[in-house]
């Protein structure tokens, strides 16, 4: 069934049922992409919701007349997620930034969906306590983590954010208020739909207030910055790292064309680039002398296995010079070229070595200049793929074939398509591809008991099978 | 050559009480560190070191347990370390401090160049250095923000002045204070570490100084009188601008250059 347009009359209608309601004519161009290169769609009306009310009036009204449903954050995402592909309302959830209630007995935090990132943690730390998920963009909003199951660098110790959401508040696609979860700590009573909510991208209900679970703050945290002679060294230390049994809480890799790039971007030098290929490792705890037992055994590890040094940044004045280039890899790759898409892959993690050394093989076999960076310790790789001079014909046509081959790869060695970023529209034919039919098809049929005439967020994660609407 | 450099221990976070009764900073049971500003210091001296070969000093102030940021100097790359330390040095103010500092430095000097950093994290006065150079009787130049050129009888420096940059020529012996921009400080070293884990600190008490006169030094030492320590007061004030965002993008173009955020392109 072909979606309504928003009539003058409708958006009218519409305007009545929430205090901010903006026609496509006035629409910023922002609201028409989000951080990926090459989509851009403009919604017919944007709504910038306030309160749970007012999403559940706009379903309603989304619902009954047959309107598709976009809802968006900070619009970082970078799989083209919170773009409206099919137009029809842009629903706006960042100006619900309410912190709604810090529970040190339960150790929760409750909010609403449009709270940053970056606010949680100069929220909650002063209190001693502490939020793990650590994505790298850090003006992302806590609803658009939620969406993606969004990871981070701590994933390696702490998880990724699915494992912080205690409950959750949802609008459905008529506009029905539900309630997931809560602030218990065990929870066997039934299906998850707080876990299916988790990840969905928007696809199934639109999240209107999260209670997120804490734990007490680590006192101290140490960082090791490891230069290697090669990143095949680099990496490949990494395995070594897993089995001594020492936890991390995050094992990135770095290659100094990366940092150069963050330099230049931050205009900030940063503490040690002599060498090619860099681990970097954070121990944290509660004292110094405990976190230094932990890496003690890894530095050795990592001299034995050919790493040149260990350099240590042990103050929080080390830890930002060297963690603010790592926050900055992905806008400083963006600014060195003219477009770029990038490959979220997650692979077991013995197999990040045998991937990395793959995914440069296809610079010189593709003529492309290829970048990465990220999460060794977890598997997830970030690979960019930078168009640089070439004509559109050209950067579609070898872009394509990068990532067929990068896909097949990381399938053959057990991986799957999206570590932290999601499938939003983009990653579609990779993910059916990766899963196959059967999984595909039950996760359409997920999507029908959620959104049956498929007006939310329609056109994403596993529409290929063409089931929700379009 | 040989170059000192002078370090000290603060707190390890921003959070420091201070004591009612004597208007001290209470230290016991924070975790500390080296303080920030002296990593500046101790990075000017290394690549002097790099460039000219030099041997570097490290030195400090402090109770016994100070030795950990002479270890963490090591891990750095500095060649000897000296731990200046006595009940009676406690409870100094800036110029007996300097005193104290400059007496030891002529211990264990001579030395051909003295860096110091900006200031410290927890006394906060900028003072130490300049009044060090006046007790060395040896030239000095603060807010150095970059070494242009060096050898072992010259510096040729720039300072950073209220409203402008200004190059000098430093005859050594001498004593510079550095700022940040002089280079980001390089890491402590896992190598370094085991290598130097069994190296002596040199340590110097009252008795070892020229001057071991205890009324010179400490509170007895110190004409300060602490009246009062208190946090400042932050006023969060912000400015807005309206207007075209053409006019709006010049008019913070020359508050970012006339406060010396960006440089005037030439």
């Amino acid at each position: 069934m072909e979606y309504t347009k928003l009539t003058p009359e409708l958006t009218a209608e519409l305007s009545r049922l929430a205090a901010e309601v903006i026609p496509a004519a006035e629409i910023h161009d922002d609201f028409c992409h989000d951080e990926l290169a090459g989509l851009r769609c403009r919604p017919e009306a944007l709504v910038r919701a306030r309160s749970t009310a007012e999403v559940s009036a706009v379903m309603r009204f989304a619902f009954t007349h047959h309107i598709p449903v976009t809802p968006r954050g900070q619009g970082t995402g970078l799989v083209g997620g919170a773009v409206a592909r099919a137009g029809g309302i842009m629903l706006d959830l960042s100006k619900m930034n309410r912190v709604l209630e810090i529970d040190e007995e339960n150790l929760t935090l409750t909010l609403e969906p449009g709270v940053l990132l970056m606010e949680i943690a100069a929220l909650v730390e002063p209190l001693g306590l502490f939020y793990p998920p650590d994505p790298g963009e850090k003006s992302a909003t806590i609803g658009g983590n939620i969406s993606t199951n969004a990871g981070g660098m701590r994933a390696v110790k702490y998880g990724v954010t699915r494992d912080y959401v205690r409950g959750l508040e949802v609008v459905l696609a008529d506009g029905r208020v539900i309630e997931l979860g809560g602030k218990v700590v065990k929870n066997s009573s039934g299906y998850s739909l707080l876990n299916l909510i988790v990840g969905s991208e928007g696809t199934l209900g639109i999240v209107t207030r999260a209670t997120l679970r804490l734990i007490p703050l680590p006192r101290r945290a140490i960082s090791l910055l490891v230069p290697f002679p090669t990143l095949a060294q680099a990496i490949e230390t990494v395995p070594l790292i897993i089995k001594s049994k020492s936890v991390p809480t995050a094992v990135e890799f770095m290659e100094r064309s990366v940092i150069l790039a963050a330099e230049e971007f931050l205009g900030r030098s940063y503490p040690d680039k002599s060498s090619d290929a860099y681990l970097l490792l954070t121990f944290d705890g509660n004292s110094t002398g405990e976190i230094e037992a932990a890496y003690d055994n890894v530095a050795r590890i990592c001299i034995d296995n050919g790493a040149l040094d260990v350099l240590i940044s042990n103050t929080p004045e080390r830890n930002e010079s060297i963690w603010k280039a790592r926050g900055a890899f992905l806008e400083a790759i963006k600014s060195s070229t003219t477009e770029m898409d990038e490959c979220d892959v997650v692979v077991p993690r013995r197999r990040v070595a045998d991937f990395i050394k793959f995914s440069a093989s296809l610079e010189e076999k593709h003529r492309i200049r290829i970048r990465s960076f990220g999460h060794a310790g977890d598997g997830n790789l970030h690979i960019y793929v930078l168009r640089d001079e070439l004509d559109e014909a050209a950067w579609k046509r070898t872009l394509g074939a990068v990532f067929q081959e990068l896909y097949d790869k990381a399938r053959e060695f057990g991986g799957q398509v999206s570590g932290e970023h999601g499938i939003g529209f983009v990653k579609q034919p990779y993910l059916a591809e990766s899963l196959g039919p059967d999984l595909i098809e039950l996760m359409a049929g997920i999507k029908k008991v959620f959104d049956p005439t498929g007006i939310l967020n329609p056109g994403k994660v596993c529409s290929v099978s063409g089931r929700d609407g379009q | 050559m040989k170059i000192a450099v002078c370090i000290k221990q603060v707190p390890g976070t921003t959070q420091v009480e201070v004591d009612p009764e004597t208007g001290t900073l209470k230290r016991d049971g924070v975790e500390s560190k080296l303080n920030p500003y002296d990593l500046y210091a101790l990075e000017t001296a290394l690549r002097l070191k790099e460039e000219l070969g030099a041997e570097v000093v490290a030195l400090t102030m402090g109770p016994p347990q100070a030795e950990a940021i002479l270890r963490e100097a090591f891990m750095m790359g500095a060649d000897d370390a000296v731990l200046v330390s006595d009940r009676r040095f406690a409870g100094a103010d800036v110029l007996a401090t300097s005193y104290a500092i400059s007496q030891a430095l002529r211990a264990a000097g001579p030395f051909d160049l003295v860096i110091c950093g900006r200031q410290t994290t927890d006394g906060d006065t900028a003072q130490v250095g300049a009044e060090l150079a006046e007790f060395l009787g040896i030239p000095h130049v603060a807010n150095v923000v970059r070494v242009v050129r060096a050898n072992r009888a010259e510096l040729t420096l720039v300072c950073d002045l209220p409203l402008e940059l200004q190059t000098v020529a430093l005859p050594l012996p001498a004593l510079i204070c550095v700022e940040k921009s002089i280079g980001e400080p390089r890491l402590p070293s896992y190598r370094l570490k085991l290598a130097t884990a069994e190296l002596p600190i040199r340590k110097l008490s009252l008795a070892d100084l020229p001057d071991s006169d205890e009324k010179h030094y400490g509170l007895n030492g110190s004409p300060t009188q602490v009246i009062r320590i208190f946090p400042p007061e932050t006023d969060g004030m912000r400015e807005r601008w309206d207007g075209p965002a053409a006019e709006i993008a010049r008019r913070l173009g020359e508050y970012l250059f006339t406060h010396k955020f960006l440089q005037q392109p030439r």
